[in-house]
């Protein structure tokens, strides 16, 4: 008499598990990051709208310079952090550094898109038009498409080790290649005398608004950390739950042809 | 637009962007970890 | 290295030389290019003759495109990634011989294209030392970084919207470069243009040399 033998079901890797680990990506440490970061909001806005003076040149837009600075210096550390950690990946093959370099670009991508947008805002009441093709711009925009492009290599459907040889091997030329692009488009366009341009870039900075800015730079980089930590979490559990979802599919083909054996072995 | 005008839309895109981002990621690491057994959740 | 480099060439080449793919669809691309920009901007304006330099190198690149593409595309049948991997070659001659092969391609390509170019927009040559210098230069940067990007896209299947997203800002500088000193040789001083091939020989040798390196850790997956 043949008997046939019962499926195991698999657990389903999406039924709820008991909820005793941390659910979300929060902790002590990013609360008093982000109490931290809240009160120096308050006060980096308060500096920069209120008790800081217009630009004689400028007027208030010189305001969107409290903002636009600190968001580029966290775009730049970002990018600097994504390369950084994928020498490491390469050189020591570290997970670790695999993740916080895909935390960090996307973070970077973010801001750099952001840096653009409120560079537009400032451009527009500055010079009158929403872009111009001086080398700052065009060299911020080259840095957001590749960004996109390390960020694409990151999401392509392969093995998790070929994906972060892959992505590492973009991310370490990343910071090479945000250099060499902005260093050929500063020569290119410093061939058309764009000295007024210039100019206005580097306005005279007083007391009062040399501190507004220079306080808002850490400011941002500590929500640039807050970010970090949660992003870093996060992209670490996609990591665990495409992991887990190919340990279950390899383990139900196994249960699968193990079952086919034993259906075999009885006939 | 007077300047002032120009101040509000850059310093209302950042907010925006800011917030937006932020929630994204805590929201998604809420789900996920939901998706995972507790000793997964976590590096350490 | 070296043997392997050109072993891995010749046979990129004879596959090349057999199919004819780059003379048959990439070559008429390239002047399929040319002709839509003459489309877009309208011969007789005068903007088409300021614009030759550029337009002739950005066919290049959308040509270097498919090229690399196809370079890598036939590696992807049969196995061929696998085989390269057994076959004991050395991974930096392996890269070599690519960017090879590749270079050779768009060598070709560019003396046609260059013809073509002469012939569709009337324009008149000076400065030839300083074009080719600068052909060979970018060319070289192009094949180098084309190589090495081409790998981190291939065998993929979203690689044809991949290649060109990763590239070509990589490639900016080489398009900035090569135009400019094309323009210095058209405008007759190309003391302004040499700079530029010093640019753009800087790029090339470094990328080849990462390039090199990189070719193993990216040859080593399944």
């Amino acid at each position: 008499m043949t008997s046939v033998p019962t499926a195991t079901a698999p657990s389903a890797p999406d039924a709820a598990p008991p909820a005793v680990g941390p659910i979300g990506t929060g902790s002590r440490g990013t609360r008093i990051l982000g109490l931290v970061a809240l009160v120096g909001i308050a006060v980096a806005t308060y500096l920069a709208l209120v008790s800081s003076p217009p630009d004689e040149n400028m007027g208030d837009s010189v305001r969107i310079i409290y903002i636009h600075v600190p968001i580029v210096v966290v775009a730049y550390v970002g990018c600097l952090i994504t390369t950084l950690g994928s020498v490491m990946v390469l050189w020591k093959k570290s997970v670790w550094w695999d993740v916080t370099a895909a935390a960090s670009a996307e973070i970077a991508m973010v801001t750099t898109a952001l840096t653009l947008v409120i560079g537009m805002a400032w451009a527009r009441p500055t010079w009158g038009v929403w872009w111009v093709w001086d080398a700052r711009l065009t060299s911020t925009a080259m840095l957001l498409l590749l960004l996109l492009g390390y960020l694409a290599v990151r999401r392509i459907p392969a093995e998790t080790s070929t994906r972060s040889r892959r992505a590492a091997i973009v991310g370490v030329l990343l910071l090479p290649n945000v250099i060499v692009v902005n260093r050929s488009v500063t020569w290119w366009r410093s061939l058309h005398q764009d000295t007024t341009i210039l100019n206005t870039l580097q306005p005279k900075i007083h007391d009062q608004m040399a501190f507004a800015l220079y306080f808002a730079i850490p400011v941002a980089l500590v929500i640039f950390a807050w970010l970090l930590v949660h992003r870093w979490r996060l992209a670490w559990m996609e990591q665990q739950l495409e992991d887990r979802e190919l340990d279950q599919a390899i383990s139900d083909r196994r249960a699968e042809a193990a079952g086919e054996r034993a259906e075999d072995g009885q006939r | 637009m007077n300047d002032w005008g120009y101040v509000a839309l850059a310093w209302g895109v950042t907010a925006v962007v800011l917030v937006a981002y932020a929630l994204w990621v805590i929201l998604r690491g809420r789900a996920m970890s939901r998706r995972l057994p507790p000793e997964d959740r976590r590096w350490m | 290295m070296f043997r392997d480099a050109l072993l891995v060439a010749g046979k990129d080449l004879r596959i090349e030389l057999r199919s004819r793919i780059g003379v048959n669809q990439i070559l008429p691309f390239a002047f399929l290019v040319l002709l839509l920009f003459a489309f877009a901007l309208d011969p007789d304006s005068g903007v088409l003759d300021r614009a030759t330099p550029g337009l002739f190198w950005l066919a290049v690149l959308f040509s270097a495109l498919l090229a690399i593409q196809r370079a890598f595309a036939i590696e992807a049948a049969d196995g061929n990634r696998d085989g390269l991997r057994l076959s004991g070659l050395d991974p930096a001659g392996i890269y070599l011989g690519k960017m090879t092969a590749i270079f050779t391609q768009l060598a070709v390509l560019e003396l046609v294209l260059g013809i073509g170019v002469l012939v569709l927009y009337s324009s008149h040559v000076t400065g030839w030392a300083l074009m080719v210098a600068t052909c060979v230069a970018a060319t070289a940067g192009i094949a180098a970084a084309g190589t090495l990007y081409g790998v981190v896209a291939a065998g993929l299947r979203v690689r044809e919207t991949l290649l060109p997203l990763l590239l070509l800002p990589v490639l900016s500088p080489v398009l900035i470069g090569s135009v400019r000193a094309f323009e210095a040789a058209r405008n007759g001083n190309p003391g302004e243009g040499w700079p530029w091939v010093g640019l753009l020989a800087v790029f090339a040798v470094a990328y080849t040399i990462f390039g090199a390196f990189g070719f193993g850790p990216l040859l080593e997956e399944s």
